[in-house]
């Protein structure tokens, strides 16, 4: 006997029509996920991490920079007395200076030099006959060598008794202070960003599933483990994740490429040279920007793994 | 009609207990108990109608048959299985030989007719060349063959309820619970669908259908496990 005589035709009344179906649609539509308001999370929060990392590295790298220009100078300064020819003095401070080995250069600042390096406090056609203002002499030292202090310091001080040296020992350990300072807050700040960003996937997370809900519980009639449920979803969040940390990271890698031409702009005026003076050029190295677009790929996964772990929550309490 | 081969042939039949319930009570929260003491057995194979007055209790014993709730006591032995030391993905794979059928038919509106009932077969991830004539030939044979590219929501009752039907039969599962499964379509259809789960149990899966129609009841000699005020009265 066919064994399909045991089946009931029951549409044998209706002309049968070739078939062309084919499974096609996603089990859990795209659409019902509400993508574009996740996206724009992830990419606020990409953007604001983007750019307190790369506002990080551009201080680091300037306060390195400082650090190595300044650690290889040694200014000495030569106070007016009234019973001294301070130009005699600073004429042998420089020579004693010139003298210790380790100095590559020195430059001592004249009379005129000292008027323009104090123009902007006192103004133009200023006369320093009429005050004590120090005479400054600064001298390079080799770098990576370290010129005996005690020894300059005790000569400078046989020449001219009014002299004294400084190795910038305190501002360099001041701006190393501020550059950790300035490290510390963003790495604070990445860390709330990151808090941020999977506090919201968590909701989005929950809210698609409250919304996929009938789905959910149809996946679960069939069959289908939570693991298998769980990777029906997430594989959206990990898609949504990665757009919204590429524009964010994309847009915020953009913005430091433009920011030299920015800068550029402002040369010039006091803004312009106060941010030149913090943050140098402006322009990121090429390894700050891999550091950006890593750190764009760490948040899209970050956002899978925050939707992953609320999906396996909400998929215990659904069951 | 379907394909010499299909999976629809007669089986061996055996007289092993698929299901087993030992003085099983349950409660919702601290509520009064609203099934107590039910011990019976579903043999494989069998055919029975759950019955009893609304809030009996039916859908609560269908939700513990599929493991959607937990006994508050007693013993529940389900494939061999004592469902109580069961973890979530075991449970997972239990379901996959049971198939369910709901009031509400649970269809998926994104889907098509043709996806909704091959969706245990993306579930269990085989390749649909591996399973797409299974499917086109059920639906043919449920009256379904023009609607296999129509969504849901175009469908009408009776073609939702024979959709949700074929869903929960086309894994071939050894037990099928069926929740009204002739409560929305017209007498002729229901007389219809009746013979088509009868078809299916003499093709080798036990199927239980929960229903308060006596004129359905009638229609087929079955055993009848009757629910009232929370125990089970089994009429062989």
């Amino acid at each position: 006997m066919d064994d399909h005589s045991l089946l009931v035709p029951l549409a044998n009344e209706r002309p049968q029509l070739p078939a062309r179906a084919r499974n096609l649609s996603p089990i859990v539509p795209r659409a019902s996920i509400s993508g574009r308001a996740l996206v724009a999370v992830v990419a606020i929060m990409t953007f604001l991490a983007s750019v307190t990392t790369g506002a990080v590295l551009l201080v680091s790298a300037s306060a390195t920079d400082w650090q190595s220009e300044v650690s290889s100078e040694i200014t000495v300064q030569v106070r007016p007395h009234a019973w001294r020819d301070i130009d005699k003095d600073v004429a042998a401070v420089a020579e004693a200076v010139r003298t210790q080995p380790g100095i590559i250069d020195i430059k001592a600042f004249t009379k005129e030099d000292s008027a323009k390096l104090l123009e902007p406090w006192l103004g133009t056609g200023l006369s320093l006959d009429d005050l004590p203002v120090p005479r400054v002499i600064i001298a390079r030292a080799q770098p990576g060598s370290s010129p005996d202090l005690a020894a300059l310091r005790t000569r400078v001080a046989q020449v001219s008794p009014t002299a004294t040296v400084d190795d910038h020992r305190a501002w360099i350990e001041r701006m190393r202070s501020m550059t950790n300072a300035t490290v510390l807050a963003g790495v604070g700040i990445l860390i709330l960003v990151i808090i941020a960003t999977i506090i919201s996937v968590s909701f989005a997370t929950r809210g698609a599933m409250a919304a996929n809900r009938p789905i959910v519980e149809v996946l679960h009639f069939v069959g289908a483990g939570d693991r298998y449920i769980a990777n029906r979803f997430q594989r959206h969040f990990l898609r949504l994740g990665l757009e919204g940390g590429l524009i964010g990271g994309g847009v915020a890698m953009l913005v430091f490429g433009f920011s030299e031409s920015v800068a550029g702009w402002f040369t010039g005026t006091a803004v312009g040279d106060q941010f030149a003076g913090l943050l140098g050029t402006f322009s990121l190295r090429p390894s700050g920007y891999l550091v950006l677009a890593l750190q764009s790929l760490l948040i899209g996964g970050i956002t899978a793994w925050s939707s992953r772990r609320t999906l396996f929550a909400t998929l215990d309490a659904i069951d | 009609m379907v394909a010499p081969g299909s999976r629809f042939q007669t089986p061996h039949r055996t007289e092993l207990s698929l299901v087993r319930f030992e003085n099983v009570g349950l409660r919702y929260g601290l509520g009064p108990e609203i099934l107590r003491d039910l011990s019976f057995q579903i043999p494989a194979n069998s055919f029975q109608f759950l019955t009893g007055p609304s809030g009996a209790g039916k859908t609560s014993l269908l939700k513990l048959l599929f493991l959607s709730l937990r006994p508050t006591r007693g013993l529940v032995n389900l494939f061999g299985h004592d469902i109580s030391l069961l973890n979530k993905e075991e449970i997972a794979n239990l379901r996959k030989r049971i198939g369910i059928v709901l009031q509400d038919f649970r269809l998926l509106d994104h889907m098509t007719t043709y996806e909704n009932v091959s969706l245990p077969f993306r579930v269990l991830g085989r390749d649909e060349s591996s399973y797409r004539k299974e499917v086109i030939d059920l639906l043919k044979w449920v009256g379904l063959g023009e609607r296999m590219d129509a969504l849901p929501p175009i469908l009408s009752g009776g073609e939702k309820q024979r959709a949700a039907i074929a869903r929960a039969v086309i894994s071939r599962p050894q037990l099928l619970l069926a929740d009204e499964p002739t409560g929305n379509v017209d007498p002729t259809l229901g007389r219809r669908l009746l013979r088509l789960l009868i078809e299916l149990n003499r093709t080798g899966t036990a199927v239980i259908i929960a229903t308060h129609d006596i004129s359905l009841m009638d229609q087929y000699e079955a055993r009848r496990l009757v629910l009232h005020q929370g125990r089970l009265h089994i009429y062989e």
